[in-house]
């Protein structure tokens, strides 16, 4: 602290609190609405109190479903959302570490060629490809697939890169030393550059598991049978009209058990969470 | 930068590159070349015959009223989301960087909604807006303001811009309080001591000194409005009303999708793939730069 300006300090505070409670807000007008009935929330304006409906929105929306525009439970499509991010947390780090050893590690042809291939997937998001990827994966028989929403996506450079980045920065002596003792290159991996490799695949995958968890043109490309959507995917197609149509207070406790795990990751794993966001956009 | 201490094999780095190699190429470089070679060919409406037509359809795009329209849309909601969202954030980030109590609890309360999923976040801002039903439509009723998004084509603009805007604040906050909390705190002091005040401080050296994290963040919003708040757009608006809030990517995916039109689509995803390329360009450029500041 430079120096001491009490109201400057009460200025900040105020700021501070004013934005939290601005950005808390809709989560709080969510849950509440989640715990009421349709009746009380189509009543202007709805009640801004919990009310009694807690368990039974949640049970019915995790156990049956709503009954108008997607009829499955919304627990099967929590279970789609976590075999989505956990596969394209996973995937992504597995396959990007091993192509990024291989850059780092060997000198073979084509290894220039090889990194820039990876390298300009960075300017094809899947918004600009949409109707020909979906052709290829429907040419592959992988569509309502659990492969189909995740293979296309594990594909990253941004991961390949923060690897490089981070072997970069591993001393040579440790490789020297292993290759003395007579470690072939896969040992050396396994037993050398994965330990150390920990931190960052640590908070690598904390952004992944969100990106994975909150995919949404993908899934709603690929996913036409019930069973397959995802949760973020439910939601939109429990939406089927506007206003009074919906069954809101089913659709807002879908919401939120759409937000708890992804917000519980950062939350809990803050610190990896901000390292993994920092160092994946260097 | 190279590893002087390497390993010797002639297939195993090949091996290790497969799995991504191949994805890449299956999923990424086809299709990018399909998109390219379905924007130089028409197809008739029961998708029976293509032809090759050359560049007539990027011809038809640009003499498309819509799709010009559909640019000034993306135009001003990206400049909205982009000026919002690093103003918010960047006031917020200097009092939690002042402050000494508390800090991390505000920091934890200001980066959940990052978590949420921009359908979600639509969802949930549509909600409160609903014309008849939602919680903030009632108080703007209440001072004669007519509100009805799904009617008036401005007040659709500002819920796509509102949501999109809450769900990036947590980002540009954490960017920019690591930007503050890297300025030397000598410097401060120094002017503290010439007998600057806090604006001054800030306009003359904390603002100057954090262009670097500020024009980053430009960069990184414009992509995050040009591409990820499809789907804010798609559980809201859908568009509309009459293409108000029609942003390119949605653009595609109506006219691919939706109308099923593939070579119009295609040559707008080419269209497309050639912003990206000139932003990851502007952002790559700038990585340089901030080396040598």
């Amino acid at each position: 602290m430079v120096e001491n300006r009490p109201w400057l300090t009460f200025v900040s505070h105020a700021t501070l609190i004013l934005g939290v409670v601005a950005v808390a807000f809709p989560l709080y007008v969510t849950f509440v609405a989640s715990t009421l009935t349709l009746e009380q929330i189509l009543e202007v304006p709805m009640p801004l109190l919990p009310g009694d409906q807690l368990i039974s929105n949640y049970s019915q929306v995790l156990l049956a479903g709503s009954t108008k525009g997607s009829a499955a439970p919304v627990s099967t499509m929590m279970m789609n959302s976590l075999i989505m991010a956990l596969t394209i947390a996973v995937g992504k780090i597995a396959i990007s570490i091993i192509a990024s050893f291989a850059i780092v590690y060997f000198r073979f042809p084509l290894r220039n060629f090889f990194f820039w291939m990876i390298f300009v997937t960075l300017m094809l998001p899947v918004e600009v490809r949409i109707i020909p990827t979906f052709k290829v994966v429907a040419d592959l028989g992988m569509l309502n697939s659990y492969a189909g929403l995740t293979i296309p996506l594990i594909a990253s450079a941004t991961a390949t890169f923060l690897f490089r980045q981070f072997f970069m920065t591993i001393p040579d002596e440790l490789a020297e030393a292993a290759r003395i003792d007579g470690a072939g290159p896969m040992r050396f991996f396994f037993d050398v550059v994965l330990p150390l490799s920990k931190t960052s695949i640590a908070a690598l995958f904390v952004i992944q598991f969100i990106y994975g968890w909150n995919q949404y043109l993908w899934p709603l490309l690929i996913t036409s049978d019930e069973s397959m959507y995802t949760t973020v995917i439910g939601i939109k197609r429990m939406i089927v009209g506007s206003d009074a149509a919906n069954e809101w207070h089913l659709v807002m406790a879908t919401a939120i058990l759409a937000m708890l795990p992804p917000a519980l990751v950062v939350v809990l794993m803050q610190k990896w969470f901000v390292k993994g966001l920092v160092e994946t956009e260097k | 930068m190279e590893k002087r201490v390497v390993f010797q094999s002639t297939w195993l780095p090949y091996a290790l590159l497969a799995p991504q190699i191949a994805v890449t190429v299956v999923f990424f470089f086809w299709p990018a070349f399909q998109a390219v070679w379905f924007s130089f060919q028409l197809q008739d409406a029961f998708g029976l015959k293509t032809e090759f037509v050359g560049l007539q359809n990027f011809a038809e795009l640009f003499h498309d009223s819509r799709y010009l329209e559909s640019f000034k849309v993306t135009a001003v909601f990206s400049l909205l989301v982009a000026t919002f969202g690093l103003a918010i954030s960047l006031v917020l980030a200097t009092m939690a960087d002042r402050v000494l109590r508390g800090a991390l609890a505000y920091k934890t309360l200001l980066i959940w909604p990052y978590a949420v999923a921009p359908a979600v976040a639509g969802v949930l801002w549509a909600f409160l807006f609903a014309p008849s039903i939602g919680i903030i439509t009632y108080v703007l009723k209440g001072m004669g303001v007519d509100w009805n998004w799904i009617i008036h084509g401005d007040q659709a603009m500002l819920l796509v811009v509102i949501a999109s805007v809450w769900k990036q604040i947590s980002y540009n906050f954490l960017f920019f309080l690591a930007g503050l909390q890297s300025i030397p705190k000598s410097l401060i002091e120094a002017a503290a001591i010439d007998g600057a005040g806090p604006m001054r401080r800030f306009w003359t050296i904390v603002f100057p000194l954090l262009s670097p994290t500020t024009f980053f963040l430009l960069v990184v919003n414009i992509v995050y409005a040009f591409f990820d708040t499809f789907g804010v757009i798609d559980a809201t608006t859908q568009g509309g009303p009459a293409q108000a809030t029609q942003i390119l990517v949605y653009k595609v995916y109506h006219d691919g999708v939706k109308s099923a039109d593939l070579g119009g689509s295609s040559a707008q995803s080419v269209v497309l793939m050639f912003i990206v390329i000139l932003l990851t360009v502007v952002q790559f450029r700038f990585v340089e730069r901030k080396v040598n500041y």
